[in-house]
C-alpha cells in the first residue's frame, strides 16, 4: 500500500502539523513515511502546503506532482490541486470559504465541514484534526490508536493534556464528512 | 542502541553531530538550513558531551573557527546554504592547504547571488571542482535521504580524518526540510587523543608543530601539490562511492544525485511501466566521480540523461566519464523549481527519440 497526499491551505490551519501527525502515526504501524513541506516567506494566513507518503515500501520520490488525496483547505489550494488528483482519487476539502466547488467527474469527492464544527466545538485549534478525522473515515490509512500514539509522540508533554480533545475532534470529524460524489 | 526518530534533514545532521563526538559547531543562520544552528541550541550538546555550538558573527568567523578548532585535531562542523559557503571559500581552500580535517555541510538554494531560499543544485561546481583557489579538491557526500544525511556526518568524519582533508555534504533545501524515519546512530564518545600533526602544546620531548598554507619555496610547494594531488588519485581509488537502480537490463540510463535521484527513482517506475527499460546511476561521493562504473554502462546503454536542478553542471563529468561513447543529454530545472517525475520521463523519451 502506499497512500500518496497533499494537504493544503492557509497557513495557521494546522496544514504542516496535520502532515506530521499522519507521519507519526504511519511510523506507529511500521511503514515507511516522507513529509515535504513547501517553504519559503510563508506566515499565517499564507498559503502552505505539505506532500505527505505513506507506504509500506520503501518511498521512491518525495517530491511528486499526482496525489491519491487530496485534502483542500481553501479557495487558492483548490485551484492549484484539482487537477493533480490521479483519476479515480480521491478529494476530502471544507465547504468554509469556496467559492467555486470541484468540477472533476473522475475523482471521489467528499466534504468535511471542519470550520464550522470547530466553532460548535468551541476551538478553533482542532479545525486540523476533525478535517483528518473526516480523511481517515474515507480512507482508513492510519488506525485511530496510532494517531494518538503519533500525538503523545509528536506533542512535547505539557500540551499531553489536549489529547483526549484531539481524539473527540477526530471522531467528530468522521461523524461528520459526507459524500459529494464517487467514482 | 540506534534510535527510531521522524526527523528533517537539517535536524538529523545536527542530531548526527553530536553522536558522532563532534567537538565543535560553529555556523551562522540562513534559510534552508538555520534548523541546524536552532536545533543544537535547542539539544544544548555543551551538556550531552561537551560539544560546543557558537553562533559566529558571519559566516567568514564560523569558517575560521573551524579552521582553528581543526588544526588543534578536533573534530569541527559548520553549515551553511550556497551564498554563506561562498563566504566560506577562503577558508576552505586555506583549510585544505593546511590539510586539516573538517565537515562542511551545504544546503544548496537556487543563485546566483542571493537567489531563491527554494532547493538547487547549481553549486555542484564549486563544490567539486575547487571553490577557491589553488589546486585542490574537497570530498563531497550528497545525501539522497533524511536517513544518509545523519549516515555521512559520521562517514564524512572518518574520512576527513583519513585524508586530512575537508569533506563537505551537498545537499539541498528540499532535504534539509523534508522529514523523513531516520535511525540515529550510537552517541560515540568526544576523542581524548589527538593526531600527532594536532597543535595541542608541544611537549619537551617533540618538534613543534606548524599548521599554515603558506610556502614560499617554489620547489617546496611543488612538492606539496604533488603529495596533494597523490591524495586525491588516493580518493579516486578507494572512495568512490554509488548506487545502481534497475542498470542490468537498462536501455536507457539517467545519472543524478541527491533529491534528483529521489525523483528519478518514481521516473523509472512510470518509465517502467511504459516498457521503457530505464536504470539510474546515483553517484554517491561527487568527488571522487564513479567515472568507471559509468564508462561501463557507456558501453550496454543508448543513451544517458544527466538529471540536475541547475543549467547542466555534473552532466559535464557524466561526459568527462563516458568520453564520447555514448550520447549524454542534460535535464534540469532551476531557479528553485524542482522537476515532477513526469516532466524527467518526457524529457527520456525525448532523447530515445532523437536517437532512433
Amino acid at each position: 500500500m502506499t497512500e500518496e497526499i497533499i494537504i493544503a491551505g492557509f497557513g495557521g490551519q494546522g496544514v504542516l502539523s496535520m502532515g506530521k501527525i499522519l507521519a507519526y502515526s504511519g511510523i506507529m504501524q511500521d511503514q515507511e513515511v516522507s513529509w515535504m513541506p513547501s517553504y519559503g516567506p510563508e506566515m499565517r494566513g499564507g498559503t502552505a502546503n505539505v506532500t505527505v507518503i505513506l507506504s509500506d515500501e520503501r518511498i521512491s520520490s518525495p517530491i511528486i506532482n499526482k496525489f491519491d488525496t487530496a485534502i483542500i483547505l481553501n479557495q487558492q489550494s483548490m485551484d492549484k490541486f484539482e487537477d493533480s488528483v490521479k483519476p479515480g482519487g480521491i478529494m476530502v476539502y471544507d465547504g468554509n470559504g469556496i467559492t467555486r466547488h470541484p468540477e472533476r467527474k473522475d475523482i471521489s469527492i467528499y466534504r468535511v465541514d471542519a470550520a464550522e464544527e470547530a466553532v460548535n466545538m468551541e476551538s478553533a485549534r482542532i479545525f486540523n484534526m476533525i478535517v483528518l478525522g473526516g480523511y481517515l473515515k474515507v480512507k482508513p490509512v492510519v488506525k485511530l490508536e496510532n494517531i494518538i500514539k503519533g500525538l503523545k509522540e509528536s506533542l512535547p508533554e505539557r500540551h499531553h493534556a489536549l489529547i483526549p480533545l484531539n481524539e473527540k475532534a477526530v471522531k467528530r470529524g468522521m461523524e461528520i464528512v459526507r459524500m459529494v460524489q464517487e467514482v | 542502541m540506534k534510535e527510531l526518530k521522524l526527523m528533517k534533514g537539517n535536524e538529523a545532521v545536527a542530531e548526527a553531530a553530536i553522536r558522532a563526538g563532534a567537538d565543535a559547531y560553529f555556523g551562522y543562520p540562513i534559510t534552508p538550513q538555520s534548523e541546524v544552528l536552532e536545533y543544537l541550541m535547542m539539544e544544548k550538546p555543551h551538556e550531552r558531551t561537551g560539544m560546543v555550538v557558537l553562533q559566529a558573527e558571519s559566516e567568514v568567523a564560523a569558517i575560521n573557527m573551524v579552521y582553528g578548532g581543526a588544526a588543534c585535531g578536533r573534530k569541527v562542523i559548520t553549515s551553511s546554504s550556497s551564498p554563506g559557503i561562498s563566504l566560506k571559500q577562503e577558508g576552505l581552500t586555506y583549510i585544505a592547504g593546511a590539510e586539516l580535517p573538517c565537515l562542511v555541510v551545504n544546503v544548496v538554494r537556487g543563485g546566483p547571488g542571493l537567489g531563491t531560499i527554494q532547493p538547487a543544485q547549481s553549486d555542484y561546481f564549486q563544490a567539486v571542482k575547487g571553490g577557491g583557489h589553488g589546486d585542490y579538491h574537497l570530498l563531497v557526500l550528497a545525501p539522497q535521504s533524511v536517513q544518509e544525511m545523519s549516515d555521512f556526518v559520521g562517514l564524512g568524519f572518518d574520512l576527513a580524518f583519513r585524508y586530512r582533508n575537508p569533506v563537505m555534504i551537498l545537499t539541498d533545501g528540499a532535504i534539509g526540510q523534508m522529514m523523513e524515519k531516520v535511525w540515529l546512530d550510537e552517541q560515540k564518545p568526544r576523542m581524548t587523543e589527538f593526531p600527532s600533526w594536532a597543535t595541542t602544546g608541544k611537549s619537551a620531548d617533540r618538534e613543534r608543530n606548524i599548521i599554515t598554507s603558506l610556502e614560499l619555496d617554489s620547489a617546496k610547494q611543488e612538492k606539496f601539490n604533488l603529495k596533494l594531488q597523490a591524495k586525491y588519485r588516493k580518493m579516486e581509488e578507494e572512495e568512490v562511492r554509488y548506487e545502481k537502480i534497475g542498470c542490468e537490463d537498462a536501455d536507457y540510463l539517467l545519472v543524478a544525485y541527491g533529491t534528483s535521484a529521489r525523483i528519478c527513482q518514481k521516473s523509472v517506475q512510470i518509465a517502467r511501466s511504459k516498457g521503457i527499460k530505464v536504470g539510474l546511476l546515483r553517484p554517491i561521493t561527487l568527488f571522487p566521480f564513479p567515472k568507471k562504473p559509468l564508462f561501463e554502462l557507456a558501453g550496454r546503454v543508448r543513451g544517458m540523461l544527466a538529471v540536475e536542478m541547475s543549467a547542466g553542471q555534473m552532466v559535464e563529468d557524466v561526459r568527462l566519464a563516458v568520453n564520447g561513447k555514448v550520447i549524454v543529454e542534460h535535464y534540469g530545472r532551476m531557479g528553485g523549481i524542482i522537476p515532477s517525475p513526469d516532466e524527467i520521463v518526457d524529457a527520456l523519451e525525448k532523447l530515445i527519440k532523437k536517437g532512433e
